[in-house]
């Protein structure tokens, strides 16, 4: 075969989801949260574990412009160190739930039969009770710590991507392509990898995207319930928790609160912008649209 | 002439919730020779494309059998094809939906070269054939107009090395400009690499062009078989003659077609 | 002269230029068919008089409507509450897909006589009435029962001559037909094409077909204007353009089609 000049591979087009600017907002905040997660060690902000009975629950000032908790520690301080715990586990969360309900719900839509049943009825078990009661469960007879919280959220999370997969895959596994590239003889995973999967991954990542805001959630939600972080490890959502007991300084569960709603937020806004670019009807081309 | 496909009583059908069992295709015989164009015509819904769908084991049988060089065709399950059926390639209906979005077309062509029993052809070659430049195969199949990628599900049907293709309505969704060069290109390619052709049209005077003969479906059922001209010319079934009769003939006459 | 008269139209739609200078009469009485290759603007020809371009396109030029009573020297001048009053009461459409342009929640009978009590202000019962005998007239079987039936509940044929019964319930001059025949069956087509035909000897009604089909042209058109590029590049009689092209391009068009004896005659069978 003669050597084929190269030709930039057609990407997700994200550049043009970036043009947006819900997009480009979306990703300003994130980049920030990353940005003093990689900082916090430097920054040499009051150690957020550091107690000070002397100062403790002090409204903002200009030593503690977030205030401090009832041990005196900076609120401010935990709030940036919080990002640590609960960026990375979201990310986890949402890679490894996105992975396992994929290839589950790949699998289940491909190959159809008793595999569909099996797959399908596990996954019907998790969706029939609500997710956050089912995580607490989970997470409950773990024992508390923040690794079974994030076990019990992909137990819980998997079956959502999972079902999605599915249908995406049955409605790819009829297409043309797929059946001209199984009469050349491609085996059932080969086909699945080759011509499936590539074509149906657009749609998957919008909804992990949009899926980060809800697992930062659940997370936040089972720290709030003591079965996430353990103090004194600052955590978003255990944070929170522990304002609402301190019902008169309203600064301990505000300002977690907020860091909770500008990473939400900021996910959704790039799951949006990506969904559009991504969207075949709108972003023209993946089709062939005529005129 | 050595029958290279021999369809047997081939009876495929569908179970309807609620409405009991639809026969698509009904006791249907039909032999395509080595190096012989059979064209199948029929209108939508009488089985055509469901016979050419149980010829490649997509369909199961429900009586019956299709032979490949005297050996029957199995169902095509989960596993990989087996070797010995690959040599039956298919180009669909919709060219837009025929090859895959993502994947550029030379690797595409590729995965048929892989399975060539004998010398596969280059890309290159294969392009050439079906009138494409070679710098087609770095492309994507979107580059393509719907004639352009019809010419490249056949290269890709033909890379295999086929010894039957199957052409399942191929020009249906292409501009009528393009219909009967379409056709004549699946005829030439497919005859100069000694493979047979099964056209599936609904489109008689396509059909008649390039088929040596032309069998008629109906209902599931062949009513009518025979060399091409003579099905044209001296139609002896009613259903052949009312089809023939309804096509409209550019002679800038305006004669209104028979009903 | 009666009917619409098309000069100069052209679209621009994000920087591309897909209708440049149309020039096209749709006569009353007769059919004008507008031939060419898909993307050669033929059919955006027919969205553009309708107003149904794409949004975001820009067209320029005239379409003079005339139907002996209301004269429109320029329906691009039109305010969209204008054309929308002038759009299914005198400049009727028919599509392709018949199962696509119905709606598949609606029975038939709610369908037809919707438009007809709003543009021709009916009561329920005379709209039924006429509805019924525009099923008729179609030649679609047992009118009063199809009114009752849904979309999915008819074959593709029989759909399609539901979709012409709307278009013309309301007595339009213009009708304008998008590949009408081409999802349909030969067999089917012929009858469609026929009643086509039919209607436009009748009733009257200048109808612009577009279609790719050659054959389909021959067989109902009157005059066949070609398009290439977004232009008309010859425009004549049936016979001189089909027998006798002048141009090139028509030319082309004509020889690819499949060289035919007429069948059945046994002719041809050398």
């Amino acid at each position: 075969m003669t050597a084929l000049p190269a030709v930039r591979r057609r990407s997700l087009r994200l550049p043009v989801a970036w043009r947006r600017p819900a997009a480009i907002g979306g990703a300003v905040v994130l980049l920030a949260w990353i940005v003093i997660a990689l900082l916090d060690p430097v920054i040499g902000l009051q150690g957020p574990l550091q107690r000070d009975v002397e100062v403790a629950l002090q409204a903002p000032s200009a030593a503690h412009p977030f205030g401090t908790d009832e041990l005196g520690r900076d609120v401010l301080a935990r709030t940036l160190w919080g990002v640590q715990a609960s960026l990375p586990l979201a990310v986890v969360l949402v890679a490894g739930s996105l992975v396992i309900g994929s290839l589950l719900g790949a699998v289940a839509g491909y190959l159809g039969g008793v595999v569909d049943e099996v797959i399908m009825r596990i996954a019907d078990l998790v969706f029939a009770f609500p997710t956050i009661i089912l995580a607490m469960v989970v997470a409950a007879a773990l024992g508390p710590s923040l690794a079974n919280a994030v076990v019990a959220l992909l137990i819980v999370s998997w079956p959502n991507y999972a079902r999605v997969m599915r249908a995406l895959v049955l409605g790819a596994r009829g297409q043309e392509y797929v059946v001209a590239g199984r009469l050349l003889g491609a085996g059932p995973f080969t086909s699945l990898r080759r011509d499936v999967l590539p074509n149906v991954s657009a749609p998957m990542l919008v909804l992990a995207m949009l899926d980060f805001g809800n697992q930062i959630l659940l997370l936040a939600g089972l720290s709030f319930l003591g079965l996430g972080a353990v103090p004194p490890t600052p955590e978003w959502g255990s944070m929170v928790a522990d304002g609402v007991e301190q019902f008169s300084s309203w600064w301990l569960a505000t300002f977690p609160g907020l860091a909770i709603f500008s990473v939400v937020v900021a996910f959704n806004l790039i799951g949006d912008s990506l969904r559009d670019a991504l969207d075949p009807r709108i972003a023209g081309a993946v089709q062939g649209s005529s005129l | 002439m050595t029958t290279r496909l021999a369809v047997e009583g081939a009876t495929v059908t569908y179970r309807q919730p609620g409405r009991g069992v639809l026969t698509a295709v009904d006791g249907v015989d039909l032999e395509v020779g080595a190096g012989e164009v059979v064209g199948l015509v029929g209108e939508s819904g009488c089985g055509k494309s469901t016979l050419a769908r149980a010829v490649c084991g997509l369909e199961p049988l429900a009586g019956g059998r299709i032979l490949l060089d005297g050996e029957p065709i199995g169902r095509l399950g989960l596993r990989s094809r087996p070797e010995r059926l690959r040599r039956i390639q298919m180009v669909f209906q919709n060219p837009y939906a025929s090859l895959n979005p993502r994947r550029r077309v030379g690797a595409q062509i590729e995965d048929g070269r892989r399975v060539s029993a004998g010398e596969a052809p280059s890309v290159v070659e294969l392009l050439e054939s079906v009138g494409l430049e070679a710098s087609a195969a770095s492309r994507y199949p979107h580059e393509f107009s719907g004639g352009q990628r019809q010419r490249v599900a056949i290269a890709r049907a033909m890379a295999a090395g086929p010894e039957l293709l199957i052409g399942d309505e191929p020009i249906a969704s292409l501009d009528a400009s393009l219909q009967a060069r379409v056709a004549a290109l699946m005829r030439r390619v497919a005859l100069e690499r000694g493979a047979s052709l099964l056209f599936i049209s609904h489109d008689l005077a396509v059909v008649r062009v390039i088929a040596d003969r032309i069998a008629v479906m109906q209902a599931g059922r062949i009513v009518e078989q025979g060399p091409a001209e003579q099905v044209w010319a001296d139609p002896q079934h009613p259903y052949t003659r009312r089809l023939l009769a309804a096509i409209p003939i550019a002679d800038g006459l305006g004669r209104l077609p028979v009903v | 002269m009666s009917g619409l008269e098309i000069r100069g139209l052209a679209l621009e739609l994000g920087g591309r230029r897909i209708l440049d200078g149309v020039d096209v009469d749709v006569p009353a009485g007769q059919v004008t068919g507008l031939a060419g290759e898909s993307g050669s603007g033929k059919t955006m020809t027919g969205l553009a008089v309708l107003g149904l371009q794409p949004a975001g396109a820009r067209r320029s030029g005239t379409i003079a409507y005339d139907d002996g009573k209301v004269r429109v020297p320029n329906l691009l001048d039109l305010r969209p509450g204008a054309m929308n009053r002038l759009r299914g009461r005198r400049i009727a459409m028919v599509f392709q897909d018949p199962t696509a342009s119905l709606q598949p929640m609606l029975s038939i009978g709610t369908q037809l006589t919707d438009h007809m009590r709003r543009h021709l202000g009916l009561s329920r019962a005379a709209a039924r009435t006429r509805a019924a005998e525009l099923l008729e007239r179609v030649r679609v079987p047992s009118p009063e029962a199809a009114l009752r039936r849904y979309p999915h509940q008819f074959s593709g044929g029989q759909l399609q001559r539901v979709a012409i019964a709307i278009a013309i319930a309301c007595d339009p001059e213009v009708l304008i037909a998008d590949e009408p025949t081409t999802a349909l069956d030969v067999t089917v087509q012929a009858g469609v094409l026929r009643l086509l035909r039919e209607l436009t000897d009748d009733l009257g009604l200048a109808v612009l077909l577009v279609t790719h089909d050659l054959g389909v042209m021959s067989a109902v058109a009157d005059t066949v204007a070609v398009m290439r590029d977004g232009r008309v590049v010859e425009h004549g009689s049936r016979y001189q353009v089909i027998r006798e092209p002048r141009t090139a391009y028509a030319r082309e068009l004509v020889e690819s089609l499949p060289r035919t004896p007429p069948p059945g005659t046994g002719e041809g069978s050398a």
